[in-house]
């Protein structure tokens, strides 16, 4: 048999005590395991290194293609068979695909892993994708785009936000795709991105929940182990040039409120050991944003009254570049204009004059405590490993997370404001409302029926 | 083929559950409110929710919006402290609060760390908001503008359009009929008064339902939740809403300027306490409630890739809420697929699951049961809603043997009770017009 090469790393997370294994496989998989025993349930997830980053123009929107195709049958489960028999055990499942990753998973009743393990080791290797059930698919996923974006007046905005903030880095396609892509994109299309990423060695089986690690192990060699590693093509370095200077963009869409959203080019954790500004850029998020203390909402919502929302973003852990976001809704009467000055007023004080030592403190009591919080959800604690991992940061990372951020100082977090919430760094977007009632047609055509 | 066999030998030899049973404690305070609690040490977490019949169904005639409004403003100013101060004191110790409304319930929330210090300023925090809002005239000013903008900027999005009219169309004079946000014409003319007269009538410790959940004892949660319930206000106990009564059939095409259709069909369903719960509740898995097992999913997108959503579900309420059934599609494509949706719900209640279908679905609910109730958060829920709505307190203990003892009979029974296939509520949005 083969043996587990690879480490055993036993570590405090947070203040959790849980440790976390992870292992390599021979065939290159990965597997992490967090125990957690306060319920006989476990969540099973199998997160692909590819993403919609790893995608080529004209094809946008093939990973998440693929992750609907992936429930489409293999050589020995047919069609529907795989919802069915993970339904039928008490699971619920699901995926999900974004920039960096493509990730399955299942919750069920502890006793139930070997199920999950066996289905998705088959189709890691054995998916069948015909053209019959990829056209109908591919429909499917039109209408996902037209619901989740097309259609919603701010999603609109954060998709052609990114596609003008990035000038030449894959994150400035939407995960969806484009949907010129997607009428276009065949079955081969999707088959092709299969051979190319879906590969043990490309791969990550995180599982949480009421298990033994040595167990979850055992079992995962058994059935994903014997899954034979081909190599996906090297993957190039794509940074995204420098800005040179703001851009502005606006959009029109049918909607009853103008929306503000703006976009500096920020860094995220490379080097977990050495970095500080990521952690500094998490703080400055809960300075500004995430609950009604925060400096936007009592500025621009409460005192101002300019915005009727207004909250900021951040991400600090992805395989690509990052993105410091600030997006707000203008009050009645107010222009975006006049709400942009407000925000860039919020800023200039944040680089002039920083936190205070009340704000770091209140910011790191909050981190503190939802580092507790997200231990009532076992779903939330292997998403985590699985984003880390995907992104390349080891589970210690994870696990000092919170020690980092209670490291940063008032001073490092002006400084990461001074430095990157720089004019030349930004873009803008704004949205302009359009007429909500559509415009009548010439009375030769009376329904939408007629079009086709 | 060894695979598939393989998978189903592992199936039957499935334990059928594994739940942890939960101990429900329930006690009245003398003030009458009515407490639900599970003590649970794992996590050094307590969460707590209280509860009133303060939903939007309970908003005065002509007065849309007072309901929200006034659960809105509980946190923005109280018990001497102002909307900031209640914000950064809570954000200092790391507690969140939070909030739920809807048409029956308004509730307030509140998760924090159980470690001395920080749970006795949360609570105090609490005790604040709910036994002394102090509805700032600044402040109301301000969260009026908020809650009407929200409204209008929802109005952009077809599946909000289209939710109101279907509730407009389902309930017409019942006050199941208005919208939980309200109508902005209404809530520009709410004073003070009005929202304090709200507060006094609904928010009071007869009304009031306490759940908590998490690293506390007995002793201190009975003395918790008569902290709570001591300065609420002394209101009597509300009167159940007026019964629902079925809808009249209709068909509402309400132009919208969307790329998809959103379509909803539906009817007058179910109360929360109806005797039918379980068969329509298991029944629906089958219809449009069990994703990719279900019917509607099979039908609309499976086999004809109409939709990316496609789903019914029955919506259990104090009195009779909604069946609704729901889809988006292209515009061109709006007739077909509503059509297909119309005649899956026909062919079901005419003939009702299979046996094979009812055996997956059962399969799946109780399988699944341990899920409900793996999280501290999961568990809150289950204890609101058990008491706002007098679920016996073995609701949690006897759910599994329920839902496995319905049969092919008694989801057809049930479902041909409640719902005529020709006398649906239908609601399309964007049907008209665009493009």
């Amino acid at each position: 048999m083969r043996r587990i090469c690879g480490f055993v790393l036993a570590l405090v997370v947070g203040s959790a005590q849980a440790a976390v294994t992870d292992v390599t496989l021979d065939n290159g998989m990965r597997v992490i395991v967090q125990e957690d025993h306060r319920a006989p349930v476990m969540v099973s997830q199998v997160w692909y290194r590819a993403g919609s980053m790893d995608e080529f123009n004209g094809t946008t929107g093939v990973a998440h293609v693929l992750e609907h195709m992936m429930f489409k049958g293999t050589k020995t489960v047919p069609p529907g068979e795989f919802s069915k028999k993970i339904a039928a055990a008490g699971g619920r499942e699901n995926a999900f695909t974004s920039r960096d990753y493509t990730a399955y998973f299942q919750q069920m009743q502890k006793d139930r892993l070997e199920l999950s393990m066996q289905l998705e080791a088959d189709r890691m290797a054995n998916l069948v994708i015909s053209d019959e059930l990829f056209a109908k698919e591919i429909q499917v996923v039109m209408e996902e785009r037209r619901l989740r974006t097309d259609d919603q007046p701010q999603s609109v905005v954060y998709e052609r936000l990114m596609a003008n903030a990035y000038q030449t880095h894959p994150y400035r396609r939407p995960i969806i795709g484009w949907m010129d892509d997607l009428q276009n994109m065949t079955a081969q299309d999707a088959r092709d991105w299969y051979a190319r990423w879906y590969a043990p060695n490309n791969a990550t089986l995180v599982v949480a929940g009421d298990v033994k690690s040595d167990e979850v192990v055992a079992m995962a060699k058994k059935y994903f182990g014997v899954l034979p590693a081909h190599m996906p093509p090297v993957r190039k370095q794509q940074d995204e040039p420098a800005q040179l200077g703001s851009k502005r963009i606006v959009v029109k869409a049918p909607a009853q409120l103008p929306y503000l959203m703006m976009a500096w080019h920020a860094p995220t954790v490379k080097d977990w050991q050495q970095d500080t500004t990521p952690y500094a850029l998490q703080i400055l998020v809960g300075v500004l944003s995430g609950n009604d203390s925060a400096r936007l909402q009592k500025s621009l919502v409460k005192t101002q009254q300019i915005a009727v929302d207004a909250s900021a973003g951040y991400d600090p852990v992805s395989r690509g570049p990052g993105m410091f976001m600030i997006d707000a809704t203008p009050a009645p009467g107010k222009t975006v204009a006049g709400l942009e000055k407000a925000i860039r007023s919020e800023i200039g004080r944040l680089q002039r004059e920083g936190i205070s030592d009340a704000e770091l403190a209140r910011v790191k009591a909050q981190v503190i405590a939802a580092d507790v919080y997200q231990r009532d959800s076992l779903f939330y604690q292997a998403m985590q490993l699985g984003e880390y991992a995907t992104a390349g940061l080891p589970p210690e990372a994870l696990a000092r997370r919170v020690d980092k951020l209670r490291a940063v100082t008032a001073a490092q977090v002006q400084a990461a404001a001074q430095q990157y919430l720089q004019d030349d760094q930004l873009s803008v977007a704004e949205l302009e409302p359009q007429a909500l009632k559509p415009q009548p047609r010439r009375a030769a055509v009376s329904g939408v029926r007629h079009v086709n | 083929m060894s695979i598939k066999r393989f998978v189903w030998a592992v199936l039957l030899s499935l334990p059928l559950s594994a739940q942890a049973a939960i101990t429900i404690q329930n006690w009245q305070t003398p003030q009458g409110a009515r407490v639900y609690f599970v003590e649970s040490h794992e996590l050094p977490i307590l969460d707590i929710s209280v509860d009133f019949p303060g939903g939007s169904a309970r908003d005065p005639a002509g007065k849309s919006g007072l309901a929200q409004l006034t659960h809105g403003l509980l946190d923005q100013g109280a018990g001497g402290l102002s909307d900031t101060e209640i914000a950064h004191r809570l954000a200092d110790v790391g507690a969140v609060m939070g909030g739920a409304f809807d048409r029956d319930r308004a509730g307030v929330t509140l998760r924090t760390l159980s470690s001395a210090a920080e749970k006795t300023a949360a609570l105090d925090l609490l005790v604040r908001v709910l036994q002394k809002p102090a509805f700032p005239q600044a402040v109301i000013k301000r969260e009026k503008q908020r809650l009407i903008s929200s409204i209008r900027e929802a109005e952009a999005d077809p599946g909000t359009v289209a939710g109101k009219a279907f509730y407009r169309a389902l309930y017409g004079t019942h006050p199941y009929a208005h919208d939980e946000s309200g109508d902005p014409a209404a809530i520009g003319k709410f004073g003070r008064a009005d929202l304090q007269a709200f507060y006094r009538t609904h928010y009071s410790a007869s009304n009031a339902v306490i759940a908590l959940m998490g690293d506390i004892s007995r002793a201190e949660a009975e003395a918790i939740a008569v902290r709570l319930a001591a300065g609420l206000p002394t209101a009597a106990r509300l009167a159940e809403l007026p019964q629902a009564v079925p809808a009249p059939v209709s068909d509402a095409r309400i132009a919208h300027a969307s790329t998809q259709s959103h379509v909803l069909v539906g009817a007058v369903g179910m109360a929360r306490t109806d005797p039918d719960f379980f068969p329509l509740f298991v029944g629906n898995y089958v219809l449009g409630g069990g994703g990719f097992d279900s019917r509607l999913m099979k039908e609309v997108r499976d086999k004809r890739g109409y939709a990316y959503s496609a789903y019914s579900y029955f919506i259990p309420m104090q009195v009779a809420g909604p069946f609704q059934l729901g889809l988006q599609t292209k515009l061109e494509q709006t007739d077909d697929a509503l059509k297909v949706a119309r005649d899956t719900v026909r062919l079901f209640i005419a003939e009702g699951p299979s046996e094979a279908e009812l055996t997956q679905a059962k399969s799946n609910l109780t399988g699944g049961f341990p899920l409900r109730i793996d999280s501290n958060r999961k568990i809150l829920d289950y204890l609101s809603v058990i008491g706002f709505y007098n679920l016996p307190l073995d609701y949690l203990d006897t759910w599994v043997s329920k839902v496995n003892a319905v049969d092919v009979a008694a989801v057809k029974q049930a479902f041909a009770r409640r719902l005529d296939a020709d006398k649906l509520v239908t609601v399309v949005v964007g049907a008209e017009g665009a493009r």
